[in-house]
């Protein structure tokens, strides 16, 4: 009677399991296994290189590492400007405010726009082509024409501006989470702080904040992860690499596969790159837990 | 008891019905070749010539689009590996990759059709167009000689100039310059108008190579740039250095336009089509584009202004688009007919007034428009990196086209940039060799 109903639980899972399987682990090891080969992803013959494509990455890619750089600043700036401002939107939209519903709706509507058309608007919007910028005007026109330039094709601002793009586009997202967060912390508890006389800074940072932690992290690993992997602005702000200032690791992976027809060396890359992000977030969590404590 | 029995029954007809759904469509009788392609502006004239060849022979022809290219591409690779490649498909993509297809068996060998009652179906192409789609004896790739492909158009990638505004700008437009001192002597005087100069998508740094690779040839001849691909020169030679001095002249001069290192050809077209650039370094196909854009555009086609006298300029072109036979398709023998019908004189001149695109067959060149005919005048003056039966490695290629990206913003000189293309060229050489 125990084995059928064992049986029984199995069979209910077992859907479950091999569309699992199929999807997500089976070409998971996959990947791997190609990680392993050189192969042009046309031909039925791989040749088995073992693990000198991590190698390769490791000790004679550097533009790989240059990619992971810049991936990286993108990410440092959105952790800490992106996750801010979509902090203190939220925690004003918490609050008491006139057409707080209004403004839900409009900080969201830039996370739901395809990332191509956000990067071909803000395109037309920095980039000095044809006169037509708007911000470079602006700054003539507020006595600032010294700082009126290509944004985007110069290399000391290409990145910092994709980064800026980037966190237009990424903090509704924050911004949703934050709010979501924030209206589950107890009214009473603010009740209680301000009864034995805290003022507004210190019930921010002795209510809100310790009660946030666990959303402030979340937030944190789904910025560092959705940053680390954008691509598609990037394409549409400055149509790719420019001269590798503005490379990313799933551009560098892009360019192994189709520009080089290196499909081993790009899982190779793929699997680095996941290995760190894997990193990156667990080390996150594990501080999560620490400041909890 | 008996509603779980009903339950199992009605769940068994769904599942067998599922696999039925699954099974091939019974054949109708009617031949049908399915064709993949990525040129979404000629869907429409594909789709009429359909028409037309199943009225006159009775197969069917159903033309599929995918784009854009790169998402095409990645089909074609897909369909590959699962053996599920359509009658007849394109490839984009390096002779490399061309030849990996034909090695793995997925393309047919065109060669004795083209040779059919003396080469009458291969003489109708331009000897360029039908090149991109030859392996010739001894071809580094290890193909056995002959022809691949079909090309269904030819382009070939050069300069166009607006005329209004060489009027504006008081040149002759008449007179578009011919040598590189002329063309950095009207940057600087497109420079004191205000105006854009050279627009093109240097973003996506192909077109780059491109025109690098033009002057390569112009400076050095082709030989020396094939040595160089041998690796027998390095690219720190002063001809290579000449080469890339070029860019940092056009960057001085101001004759590119502002934010051309991170400019994609789309924006590049609108720039030139709206009349706010003066030239544009495009292919051919842009005709048809300009034509969407802006249908009163007055401009001329011109070769890159030669940089040296040594050797004649040399412009990349030859087959635009071509189409190959799937090896392993049933039908083979109704591809090749289709796509010797396709380019047959009355559907190759449809095909040209339809999409504004150069022919393939030579024949049909009497009543294309006048911009075209300016296009069609330099292919004999083309080359293309899959006729020369060796390639450069890509991560040299890459290296050289940032390169003179970083040239063109500043950031490097054309020294740096050699020293450092030839350390990639010295390691994917030592790679190769072990």
């Amino acid at each position: 009677m125990r084995i059928k109903s064992t049986l029984e639980n199995y069979v209910f899972v077992l859907p479950a399991v091999l569309i699992f399987s199929i999807f997500y682990i089976i070409p998971f090891l996959w990947v791997f296994q190609l990680g392993l080969y050189e192969w042009d992803g046309i031909l039925p013959t791989k040749i088995f290189v073992g693990l000198n494509n991590f190698k390769e990455i490791f000790s004679a890619d550097p533009s790989w590492w240059q990619a992971m750089g810049n991936a990286g600043y993108i990410t440092v700036i959105a952790l800490v400007f992106q996750n801010i401002l979509a902090f203190l939107l939220a925690w004003a939209c918490d609050r008491e405010i006139r057409s707080k519903n209004f403004y839900r709706v409009i900080f969201f509507i830039p996370p739901i726009l395809s990332e191509m058309v956000v990067g071909m608007a803000w395109k037309f919007i920095i980039n000095d082509i044809d006169g037509a910028n708007i911000i470079n005007r602006t700054l003539i026109s507020v006595g600032l024409p010294q700082l009126a330039h290509n944004w985007l094709s110069d290399p000391q601002t290409a990145l910092t501006t994709v980064a800026i793009v980037h966190c237009w586009k990424g903090f509704g997202w924050g911004f949703l989470i934050f709010l979501a967060g924030l209206q589950t912390i107890p009214r009473e508890l603010y009740e209680a702080a301000r009864v034995d006389g805290a003022n507004a800074w210190q019930s921010f940072k002795k209510v809100t904040i310790p009660l946030m932690i666990p959303v402030i992290v979340l937030v944190a690993i789904l910025t560092v992860l959705g940053t680390m992997q954008a691509f598609v602005l990037i394409i549409g702000l400055v149509g790719g690499e420019f001269a590798g200032h503005t490379s990313v690791p799933v551009l560098r992976i892009l360019a192994s596969m189709r520009g080089s027809s290196r499909f081993g060396y790009a899982c190779a890359q793929g699997i680095t790159f996941g290995v760190v992000l894997v990193a990156i977030s667990f080390i996150q969590y594990r501080f999560s837990k620490k400041a909890k404590a | 008891m008996l509603s779980k029995k009903l339950w199992w029954g009605v769940l068994s007809v769904l599942f067998f019905s599922f696999l039925c759904g699954c099974a091939p469509k019974q054949d109708s009788g009617k031949t049908t070749l399915t064709i993949w392609h990525w040129m979404t502006d000629r869907q429409a004239a594909f789709d009429q010539l359909a028409k037309k060849y199943e009225a006159a022979s009775g197969v069917k022809i159903n033309f599929e689009l995918y784009a854009p290219s790169d998402a095409y591409s990645q089909k074609v690779r897909a369909a590959a590996q699962g053996e599920t490649l359509p009658d007849i498909f394109g490839i984009l993509g390096e002779k490399r990759d061309f030849s990996s297809f034909i090695k793995a068996g997925h393309i047919l060998d065109l060669t004795p059709f083209m040779s059919e009652q003396e080469g009458q179906w291969k003489k109708k192409f331009f000897a360029k167009a039908l090149a991109v789609n030859e392996f010739n004896e001894g071809n580094s790739y290890g193909i056995k000689t002959g022809f691949y492909g079909v090309p269904i158009d030819v382009m070939t990638i050069e300069m166009v100039y607006n005329k209004d505004l060489f009027k504006e700008l008081g040149l002759n437009p008449q007179n578009p310059p011919k040598n590189f001192k002329d063309f950095i002597e009207i940057g600087k005087i497109i420079k004191q108008a205000g105006k854009q100069g050279l627009v093109s998508g240097w973003g996506e740094v192909w077109m780059v190579d491109c025109l690098a690779n033009n002057y390569a040839f112009n400076i050095m001849g082709k030989d020396k740039v094939l040595a160089t691909i041998r690796g027998e020169v390095p690219y720190t030679d002063p001809d290579w250095i000449m080469v890339l001095d070029l860019f940092k002249q056009m960057r001085e001069s101001g004759v590119l336009a502002n934010g051309i290192v991170t400019m994609v050809n789309k924006t590049a077209e609108q720039l030139f089509a709206n009349g706010k650039a003066v030239f544009a370094f495009n292919g051919s196909w842009c005709v048809n584009v300009y034509k969407g854009m802006n249908p009163s555009l007055n401009y001329g086609a011109m070769l890159p202004p030669q940089a040296s006298d040594k050797y004649p300029m040399t412009i990349w072109g030859g087959a635009g688009s071509s189409f190959m036979v799937n090896a392993r398709s049933k039908h083979t023998q109704e591809a090749v007919k289709f796509l010797r019908w396709m380019t047959d004189n009355e559907q190759q001149a449809y095909l040209a007034d339809a999409t504004q695109n150069l022919p393939a067959n030579k024949e049909c060149l009497k009543n294309i428009s006048k911009i075209l005919a300016q296009f069609a005048d330099d292919v004999e003056l083309t080359t293309h990196p899959n006729t020369w039966g060796v390639s450069e490695f890509p991560a040299v290629i890459e290296a050289l086209d940032k390169g003179i990206q970083s040239i063109i913003i500043g950031e490097k000189s054309p020294e740096q940039v050699a020293t450092d293309v030839q350390k990639i060229k010295v390691r994917e050489l030592a790679k190769k060799r072990a």
